[in-house]
């Protein structure tokens, strides 16, 4: 039962290109009636399963800009720490609330991708702080074969909204891909294909900090994390192969109200209503 | 960058894709054998609602082959794997001669064992 939800889960998160805890802690919540705080410490351990995941499929990521990763890292991190012992000492109902405005910005961010158009290059003013630390990279995009250079800039508001994604995900047990991206993507001016492709590297780091706190504070139940990392494991694999057959944008249609639909529920329980 | 050091960071970049796929493969075996001994032997070797979260608790039911501690230790396993790309970038920056980034990469590694030392202590 578990090992399936991980599995659909994990295919889901793929396909979607959103975490495995976006999809798993509502399940595992309102579906399952499940304690929310072991939700969240089951979805970290999913967080890393995709993240680490990824690296099977993908020897060697090309477009990964591991300079931006490791820096941006030492704000994820902390952040993560801090979110993972707060999440210890907050009502739960705090957390509910927290989940659910968190799936509602999900589903309009969805929409917002599905808009946007491919990838511009965007003139980005010379960073003193992006050339000090070397940030700048290359990327060697498939769909035009060609190798393309671009600078990044405004990296203190890229930290500060990474130490904000950080928090995110120790809290409430998330990848944060979607805020990890924004800080690049949108803050930093990164462009959207590494900036995926570092998020996802970040996202395993970051869960990883999180997790410790988790597994040694007990919140962590092996019955519960065990089955749904195994199932992500094969979830998200089945899931980057079948992602070029499936028609996804059909599949983002009907997702994106059941987020937002999910969103509303754990909001709602939250504040004390039940539908 | 001449081209020896090239192909050296190419090599590098290759061994790190590798030790990231044995470590995420043995932390999956693991805890698919946990999984197998829950189900063959009925019990989850500890009482109702209890699990192992101390090192040594963990650590000696493994090797007593309890199957929460075995999933325990495959979990453990699982959340290592992020660690450890850590630890091969810092190796990966050494071959570049790259040292601001050694320590930058450093400096992760130590709050990820920070975490984990807040963790084991805050809930003694």
């Amino acid at each position: 039962m578990l090992m399936g939800t991980g599995l659909f889960g994990g295919i889901l998160g793929a396909v979607l290109g959103v975490g495995g805890g976006m999809i798993i802690t509502p399940i595992l919540t309102m579906l399952m009636g499940l304690p929310i705080q072991y939700a969240i410490g089951a979805s970290i351990v999913s967080v890393i399963a995709t993240s680490s995941g990824a690296t099977i499929a993908y020897l060697k990521d090309e477009m990964l800009n591991l300079r931006v990763a490791m820096f941006l890292e030492i704000a994820t991190t902390v952040g993560a720490v801090l979110g993972a012992i707060v999440t210890g000492l907050v009502n739960s109902k705090v957390l509910y609330i927290l989940f659910g405005a968190l799936l509602i910005f999900s589903a309009f961010n969805m929409i917002r991708k599905m808009r946007m158009k491919e990838d511009q290059l965007r003139q980005t003013t010379p960073d003193k702080i992006a050339e000090k630390l070397r940030l700048n990279g290359t990327f060697f995009d498939k769909a035009t074969g060609k190798e393309v250079s671009y600078t990044v800039t405004n990296v203190p508001g890229g930290f500060a909204m990474m130490f904000g994604a950080g928090i995110a995900s120790g809290l409430l047990g998330i990848g944060s891909g979607a805020f990890k991206v924004i800080a690049m993507d949108t803050i930093m001016h990164m462009p959207l294909k590494p900036s995926s492709a570092t998020s996802n590297l970040m996202m395993g780091v970051t869960a990883a900090a999180s997790a410790t706190v988790y597994y040694f504070g007990g919140q962590l139940q092996p019955q519960i994390a065990a089955p749904l990392a195994i199932g992500i494991l094969i979830g998200a694999t089945v899931g980057s192969r079948v992602m070029q057959i499936l028609p996804t944008k059909v599949l983002r249609m009907i997702f994106i109200p059941v987020i937002g639909y999910m969103g509303i529920q754990m909001a709602l329980k939250g504040f004390g209503v039940s539908i | 960058m001449d081209k020896k050091l090239k192909t050296e960071i190419n090599d590098v970049e290759i061994m790190i894709g590798k030790v990231m796929q044995i470590g995420v493969i043995l932390a999956a075996l693991v805890i698919v054998f946990g999984l197998i001994l829950l189900i063959a032997t009925g019990s989850t070797g500890y009482p109702a609602g209890v699990h192992p979260t101390r090192v040594g608790a963990i650590l000696s039911g493994t090797f007593a082959l309890k199957p929460y501690a075995v999933l325990m230790t495959g979990i453990f396993l699982l959340i290592l794997t992020p660690v450890l790309r850590v630890v091969v970038s810092i190796y990966a920056f050494a071959v570049e001669h790259d040292h601001l980034y050694v320590w930058i990469t450093t400096a992760v590694l130590i709050i990820l064992i920070g975490a984990m030392t807040i963790g084991y202590l805050g809930n003694r």
